[in-house]
């Protein structure tokens, strides 16, 4: 048994060396790790490394640098099937990001299985990248989409899940919203939906870089993440899903090595993962994945859990005392994970951003990807400020007297 | 830079704008907006024998996108309505007088370019 050990961010923080930056004389406070997420040391080395000592095109050369790149590619592999306890590395498809895992879906298991009438039940707090390919699959094949409310703290509204349910047949919902921070409960959810006869498709890409998460005992059936979000590099996404399911779609993208046998008129495919995985894949960023997923197993998920929670606990109580302040999502940090978004009386989300950008703190403003949840807030844009584990509660501090200088500014 | 960027001119324009409201008899109404920051604004224009006779906005956005809109409403009252076609977005940067970001610089340009959709039917932005 690994002692479970509380972060210690100060020492996290000397991991990562943009926290190092100044920006307008002052300390870098980076808030905005919903976006994407600092990198450590050891990612950028480890694809540095294989840059300068094995690059070569995995899966094909029988050269020793071709085949160092392979067996880096596919331990990364093997290290993200143990981090969300895959059953395989069968189920782990590598893709660009979160979007591209779920267009994966929508063009491969989507078009072959949705059809004219059919419902596809999503949320109101989906980011675009969980709602557009559905609108595009919809449009496209003559299905409907519909909506599970929110309420005023954020949350879903679940009372009549089971009704909402019926003949639906995929539920397609984020983990955790990007924008209001609520931590959704999926195998509840989960659960629900399979009872109804749906499939579920999960956007984890806020979930996975911030708690554990076990795709077996959610019981889903997709579960699409980034690697940027997570310590990783940029470039590199996973898509998880039953093996049942992706043996039996037809492939996504075609081209080299998802191939067996191409002859002129006709091809048959590689065996899983790579029917999914067309042409050179991003190797350096894959590998990176790899390290960043190590780092994150060292620190502990559940302590990473508890980090944040902790951060969110401590910034909602130092928020709400700026007065006019208002703040969306749970007020309760249990299922409130590591984004906060807030507006400001008379101050637009852009000018506060920009005015506390000049106290070096780098905050988000904007819709978040999530119009049509700004749409039911009944705002154009919040302020979010988003934590990691290299936040310490001194920064939410620092977030407070900018937000304090720019309602000077503006008084 | 910071004070710059929020110097005391574009604070007065931001909080008190000039030809603010709306013209019940204007001859064009043209809406923008910046999808991508919810900045909003409606150009109301009256025309007089080629000239801008009068002008008003409403909004809501940004301290720069609304406090440009309305320095853009005193640069171009009783202007002729030819020039106006092709007002410089570099006349309107000037009057800021500040260091506009390109991240911001949508903001800052939202009025010029719906006056030159108002008056030319379709967007010639500038490069």
């Amino acid at each position: 048994m690994i002692e479970a050990r509380a972060i210690n961010a100060t020492a996290v923080r000397a991991d990562f060396p943009i926290l190092g930056r100044s920006i307008n004389g002052k300390p870098l406070v980076y808030l905005d790790s919903a976006a994407t997420s600092q990198k450590p040391a050891v990612v950028i080395d480890i694809m540095d490394d294989y840059y300068r000592r094995y690059n070569a095109n995995p899966h094909r050369g029988v050269y020793t640098i071709s085949e160092e790149a392979t067996a880096a590619y596919e331990s990364a592999r093997q290290q993200v099937v143990a981090f969300i306890n895959a059953a395989s590395g069968k189920e782990v498809i590598f893709t660009r990001n979160t979007t591209e895992a779920i267009n994966l879906v929508r063009y491969s298991w989507g078009r072959a299985n949705i059809r004219n009438g059919d419902r596809i039940l999503l949320t109101e707090m989906e980011h675009h990248s969980n709602l557009v390919p559905w609108q595009l699959l919809a449009q496209e094949v003559g299905a409907s989409l519909e909506f599970l409310r929110i309420d005023d703290q954020g949350m879903l509204q679940l009372d009549e899940l089971d009704a909402r349910l019926e003949g639906v047949r995929l539920l397609a919902i984020t983990h955790q919203s990007n924008t209001l921070g609520t931590i959704n409960p999926i195998k509840a959810i989960t659960a629900a939906a399979h009872r109804a006869g749906a499939l579920v498709l999960i956007d984890g890409a806020q979930a996975v870089p911030h708690m554990a998460v076990d795709v077996r005992d959610l019981d889903v059936d997709f579960y699409a993440f980034s690697g940027h979000k997570m310590c990783g590099p940029t470039g590199i996404g996973v898509l998880w899903a039953r093996r049942a399911l992706l043996e039996a779609m037809p492939p996504f993208l075609g081209g080299g090595d998802m191939i067996k046998r191409v002859k002129l008129h006709e091809a048959s495919w590689n065996d899983l993962p790579w029917k999914f995985e067309a042409g050179t894949p991003s190797v350096a960023e894959g590998i990176g994945l790899g390290a960043a997923v190590d780092y994150l197993k060292n620190l502990g998920m559940d302590q990473v859990r508890t980090h944040e929670r902790t951060l969110v606990d401590y910034a909602l109580e130092k928020l709400q005392e700026i007065p006019g302040i208002v703040l969306y999502g749970p007020r309760d940090p249990e299922i409130h994970g590591g984004s906060i978004s807030f507006t400001i009386p008379d101050i637009h989300p852009h000018d506060l951003a920009t005015l506390v950008d000049r106290e070096g703190i780098a905050v988000r403003a904007g819709h978040h990807c999530t119009q049509p949840l700004m749409d039911r807030l009944g705002v154009p844009a919040t302020t979010r400020a988003s934590f990691y584990i290299y936040n310490q509660p001194d920064e939410v501090d620092q977030l407070v007297s900018g937000i304090q200088k720019a309602q000077k500014v503006f008084a | 830079m910071g004070d710059d960027l929020y110097r005391e001119q574009i604070l007065e324009h931001y909080k008190n704008p000039h030809h603010f409201g709306e013209l019940a008899d204007a001859d064009i109404t043209q809406e923008g907006d910046n999808p991508l920051c919810g900045d909003v604004i409606t150009l109301y224009l009256k025309l007089d024998d080629g000239k801008l006779g009068e002008v008003s906005f409403r909004g809501r956005g940004c301290a720069i996108s609304q406090a440009s809109a309305s320095m853009l409403t005193d640069m171009i009252v009783g202007k002729p309505v030819a020039e106006l076609k092709s007002f410089p977005t570099k006349d309107l940067l000037e009057e800021l007088g500040i260091q506009i970001s390109p991240a911001r610089m949508k903001c800052a340009t939202l009025s010029v370019n719906t006056l030159r959709v108002a008056l030319n039917g379709e967007s010639h932005e500038e490069d």
